[in-house]
């Protein structure tokens, strides 16, 4: 196992410097660059700068370097620790990150567990209920969570909030505790806030997990040892917990790495329209300004994460199923 | 106590499917005695398997039961088992303290998850008022008793390091750990090697004289009747043709399907001196026919032998 454990972390490290040269090159596709694109924004205000200013902000920039040498700066700078600056905030790309990830996670990690905790039960009672009106009830509206995109969600839940509470969900805190070191009570007030987030992110998963489990423990409940452990008289309960649901539920357990990077990207946009301190807000606005450092650092910052979280989805799989255990022994 | 273990009289089982009712069993009825091996024998849908899982009532939601079942456990009152519920808490009672089960797949009977003796143990927990290490000391004993060896670190490995005959040995094990008076074995030994089919089989032979219970063995094959069996009932059709003695139904047999089923051993030779010789082949079945194949390659059955 710690073989295993040891091939998988080298493993990452080609994953990583490929996604690195992907992910720097993706933001380098679109024409112009930062200096440009501050020029187009100061034109729209009527200043012009001469061309030498222009050359010395982007020498200033290392701009005027080829490209690989600007991606080796970046890459061997990212290595350690330093993830360069930001052009749009005038600050250390580690200074606007690190606090963003963390509610980014928390977000993430929160939603996964409300889908998880909502769906999976619903998901074993619709297979143990195969074909009821409650069955169908669900399946519905699953799919209408699915079919309906995370921000619209956000909206109308902003929508209601508003006009029927007169209650302002955005942003994580509420205006009072914005800027106060952390207390009791600014800790309250972020759970008040969190749910919606997690609420509008969760759905989105919700019909695909609960029609998933379903459908794996269909399977499951039609296999010789459930009815061998019913032969032997395991009580009902007991034995549906036990034996299929304990299997049907492994292949939960080994997507949870890829859950994250759809859970990431599904923030992202509502953490616009819910206006999060999360990193999706942040993302977005680096790639249409072209904020190179903070575009790249924060894409790779999440790539290495999923990475993280692919391995130790795998490693929980391995703890679960001794079948997996020992195939990689 | 004079009765037979199990009698079943007149059950019926029918299937709800979306093509209307299926008859799968139709009327049948005999007995199990005590202290004995009493095989049930016919083809493939002849409904020997919904026979055995009706005895322990786990047919699928779509089956509908009728007739009786009747079980007269030693030590306890009668119990007809179609009139049971499912939530009844003698059911659990039934169900593997009573009467225990052999499956016909040992690769897939056990849970692939969890350890041989954590599975063997849980019949024990199920059934009596013990703590785990009992349960798991009896499970190893048990597990000896099936015939499996350096016990002590089987009952911490799990079904897939396993070969088939080991897993149908601790699957046996499982089904006697409750010393139930009634051990059914659906097709037991089908999915196994020749040379291991005969070791199970004598150890079900053996087993069943060392704790003095009764075996209920369904089995497609009449050269294990024969081994194994003092009593034989042959099934057809969800019916019961002819039921004996073995030495009865198998020297004499008095139903014509008996007759053809017996003609049917490779290399069997009927009273007559004479082996079998198919005629009249008939009743055409197009096979392989369908939307995407124009041509259909017509199979045939026989229908009568000629003996």
């Amino acid at each position: 196992m710690r073989k295993y454990v040891l091939r998988r972390l080298l493993g990452m490290i080609p994953t990583l410097a490929i996604i690195s040269i992907l992910v720097f090159t993706v933001i380098q596709l679109p024409e112009g660059d930062i200096v440009t694109s501050t020029l187009d924004r100061l034109s729209a205000t009527g200043v012009d700068l001469s061309d030498e200013r222009i050359q010395n902000l982007r020498a200033q920039y290392n701009l005027d370097q080829p490209l690989f040498v600007q991606y080796l700066a970046w890459i061997g700078n990212f290595i350690t620790g330093d993830m360069g600056f930001s052009y749009l905030y005038a600050q250390p790309v580690n200074e606007l990150v690190w606090e963003r990830l963390g509610y980014t996670l928390l977000i993430t990690v929160c939603a996964l567990l409300f889908t998880w905790l909502l769906a999976l039960p619903i998901g074993i009672y619709s297979a143990v209920r195969q074909y009821s009106i409650a069955d169908y009830g669900f399946t519905t509206i699953g799919l209408i969570g699915l079919a309906t995109p995370n921000f619209l969600i956000a909206l109308i839940l902003m929508y209601l909030g508003y006009t029927w509470f007169g209650l302002s969900f955005g942003g994580l805190f509420s205006p009072e505790f914005l800027n106060t070191p952390w207390s009791w009570a600014r800790f309250v007030d972020m759970l008040a806030h969190l749910w919606i987030p997690v609420v509008v992110i969760g759905t989105s998963g919700m019909a695909i997990t609960m029609r998933l489990m379903r459908a794996n423990l269909l399977d499951e409940l039609k296999k010789p040892y459930v009815i061998t452990a019913r032969a032997k008289g395991v009580p009902p309960l007991k034995l549906l917990l036990k034996y299929p649901v304990r299997i049907a539920i492994n292949p939960f357990i080994s997507t949870i790495g890829l859950l994250l990077p759809a859970l990431l990207s599904g923030e992202a946009i509502v953490g616009v329209v819910l206006n999060l301190p999360t990193t999706g807000p942040l993302l977005v606005q680096s790639l249409i300004t072209q904020d190179m450092y903070l575009a790249g650092s924060l894409i790779m910052l999440l790539s290495v994460l999923t990475v993280v979280g692919m391995l130790l989805s795998d490693l929980l799989l391995a703890w679960v199923d001794p079948r997996v255990r020992y195939e990689r022994a | 106590m004079s009765e037979s273990l199990l009698s079943i009289k007149n059950l019926s089982v029918e299937f709800k499917t979306e093509l209307g009712k299926v008859n799968a069993l139709n009327e049948v009825s005999f007995d199990v005695p005590r202290n004995s091996i009493t095989a049930v024998v016919g083809e493939s849908g002849s409904g020997k398997s919904v026979t055995s899982n009706a005895i322990l009532r786990l047919l699928p939601d779509t089956a509908q039961i009728s007739g009786e079942i009747i079980l007269n456990p030693q030590g306890e009152d009668p119990l007809n088992i179609t009139s049971l519920d499912e939530r009844d808490p003698r059911m659990q009672n039934l169900r593997g303290g009573l009467v225990s089960m052999v499956f016909q797949e040992p690769m897939t009977a056990l849970s692939p998850v969890h350890r041989i003796g954590d599975q063997v143990a849980e019949a024990v927990l199920c059934h009596r008022d013990v703590s785990p290490e009992v349960a798991m000391a009896e499970a190893a004993t048990m597990l000896e008793q099936v015939g499996l060896t350096e016990v002590d670190k089987k009952i911490r490995m799990y079904p897939f390091e396993f070969s088939g005959g080991m897993r149908q040995r601790v699957v046996i094990a499982m089904a006697l750990i409750c010393h139930p008076q009634l051990l059914i074995c659906d097709e037991p030994t089908t999915a196994l090697d020749v040379t291991i089919q005969a070791e199970i089989l004598v150890l079900i032979k053996s087993l069943q004289r060392k704790l003095n219970n009764s075996v209920l063995f369904i089995t497609h094959d009449l050269g294990v009747v024969a081994q194994i069996a003092d009593r034989v009932v042959v099934m057809y059709d969800g019916q019961v043709m002819e039921s004996g003695s073995v030495r009865q139904v198998l020297k004499n047999p008095q139903h014509p399907y008996t007759r053809h089923l017996l003609a049917s051993i490779p290399g069997a030779v009927t009273d007559s001196g004479s082996q079998l010789h198919a005629a009249n082949w008939s009743d055409g079945a197009p096979i392989g026919a369908g939307t995407f194949l124009a041509d259909a390659e017509e199979g045939r059955q026989v229908r009568e032998f000629s003996q």
